[in-house]
């Protein structure tokens, strides 16, 4: 059996079941009720992306950090990183965000919800895009450095022309699937009022009352986003092994 | 080449693998390092290839002294060659991008001087029609040429190759040593580790014994392979020679 016509399969199987569901519950749909706030799903969900993005840049370059301190030869530096990761990635981001927006942005005097969410989602997925830098730069093997130095590249060279473009093959496929993470974790930023997507779909379902009618392309919004990423983190993967 | 080496002593985590060895060459052209596996070759290649600091002792080629530091080591180093038992290419570029790298960056060529430059090397060495594969799409043979020619293709005064074959089968290994064979006649300077007798007995002018951490037995590839007199490396060289 060709592989797209089993997908396609688990998925009308699925589908059917969802469906059964569906009319066992008996549920009385109300679709133009939630028609009339597209405008507001269209937003928050351009909301989601845009947030993911800037989280995603801005997570990268704290991961960066971070795992030069957790490489760093200095106790002090190694520390720093090790705490932030342990401490960031051993407690809810509900947690984090509900902190950093009401105790540490009160405090510092930061008002911008919207740059508060950024923040907290970027030091949260920061922690995790650590760990993935750490590891790509972990799997060169020494003996590309060696072979770098050995015709003579200065130790930038060697990071600029032999190390980092091989690191970068390595992080894309698990950064792709961060960025899966980070768009579904963005969601909890309601909870600071963020109209993203899922605060837009809450919305709705408290003017209309209809759940499942709000839920539903929630959920089909979401997808839309994470699976074609799911296939890039895939298909790059796969072309690192080939070229490997 | 005149390489003398005196007192050279290196040590990793407080074990001695160099114990003050010392060793001086004529004005030759290829010196074979052979020796018993865990003998000292390798940390004594790489000290002469400038990519190790020795703790102790000297190094010097044709009268002039190997820096102790890591920066003037790597200025020497833009002026010899390594080739690695494991070739060491670097697997996100070309064949050709691996032999440009060093002749772009460190030796500042212009990319259509070192594209001239490295044209007829590859030519020659039947390596042209091969030039934009990736190092994976190479057989080991080749992947070791194209190690070979990138640390040639900068025109160094010595080439330090540790084992170059012996990750080969046989009939690769032998288009390499073909290739050695042939830079030597051209007069390219090496010093070569390897377990292949029947080359180092071709290829040599001298030929050095290393053996727990010093040198053993030194001399030319005559007198080294017919009747040393020390009994060592005579039983080495019966057990391994046919
Ligand atoms: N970086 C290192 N750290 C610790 N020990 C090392 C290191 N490099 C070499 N040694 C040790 O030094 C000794 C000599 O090693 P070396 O690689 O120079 O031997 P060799 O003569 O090249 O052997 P072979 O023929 O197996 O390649 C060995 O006992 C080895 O375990
Ligand atoms: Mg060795």
């Amino acid at each position: 059996m060709p592989r797209w016509l089993a997908h396609l399969l688990v998925v009308a199987l699925l589908a059917a079941l969802v469906a059964l569901a569906f009319a066992r519950v008996n549920y009385a749909w109300n679709w133009p009720a939630v028609w009339a706030y597209r405008e507001k799903f269209l937003l928050g969900w351009l909301t989601t992306i845009a947030m993911s993005l800037a989280a995603l840049v801005v997570s990268s370059l704290i991961g960066i950090l971070a795992s030069l301190c957790l490489q760093s030869q200095r106790p002090l530096l190694e520390a720093v990183g090790r705490v932030y990761v342990e401490l960031i990635r051993g407690t809810p981001l509900l947690v984090q965000l509900l902190i950093g927006f009401y105790v540490i942005a009160n405090a510092v005097g930061l008002e911008n919800r919207y740059v508060v969410g950024v923040l907290v989602l970027s030091l949260f997925s920061g922690a995790y895009m650590a760990e993935i830098f750490r590891g790509g730069l972990a799997a060169i093997p020494t003996t590309q450095r060696d072979a770098a130095r050995a015709i003579g590249l200065t130790p930038w060279q060697s990071l600029r022309f032999v190390i980092l473009p091989q690191a970068i093959r390595l992080v894309l496929p698990p950064m792709a699937g961060q960025l899966v993470s980070l768009i579904k974790d963005s969601s909890l930023l309601s909870v600071i009022a963020i109209s993203e997507f899922t605060l837009s779909a809450q919305e709705v379902n408290a003017f209309t009352y209809s759940t499942l009618e709000c839920y539903l392309p929630l959920a089909a919004g979401y997808l839309l986003l994470t699976l074609p990423l799911s296939a890039l983190a895939r298909w790059l993967e796969r072309r690192f092994h080939y070229e490997s | 080449m005149n390489l003398v080496v005196t007192d050279l002593t290196q040590r990793f985590a407080g074990t001695t693998v160099l114990d003050r060895l010392s060793l001086s060459t004529g004005d030759i052209r290829a010196l074979v390092l052979v020796g018993p596996s865990g003998g000292g070759k390798t940390t004594l290649l790489r000290i002469l290839a400038g990519l190790d600091l020795p703790v102790a002792g000297r190094v010097a080629f044709a009268g002039r002294e190997l820096p102790r530091d890591e920066a003037g080591l790597q200025a020497y180093r833009k002026t010899v060659g390594t080739v690695f038992q494991a070739y060491n290419l670097f697997p996100h570029l070309s064949a050709l991008d691996n032999l440009l790298l060093p002749l772009v960056q460190v030796h500042k060529l212009s990319l259509e001087a070192a594209s001239e430059r490295v044209r007829e090397p590859l030519e020659r060495f039947g390596l042209a029609a091969h030039a934009h594969k990736r190092p994976a799409e190479l057989s080991g043979g080749q992947k070791q040429r194209i190690a070979i020619l990138r640390a040639l293709v900068v025109q160094p005064a010595c080439l330090f190759l540790d084992e170059p074959t012996s990750a080969l089968d046989p009939e690769m290994a032998a288009e390499v040593l073909d290739m050695i064979q042939e830079l030597k006649l051209q007069g390219t300077r090496f010093v070569l580790v390897t377990h292949e007798m029947q080359f180092a007995r071709r290829a040599a002018d001298e030929v050095a014994f290393i053996g727990d951490g010093t040198v053993l037995a030194h001399g030319s590839a005559a007198e080294m392979f017919t009747n040393c007199p020390q009994p060592r490396v005579r039983a080495f060289f019966q057990r391994i020679l046919p």
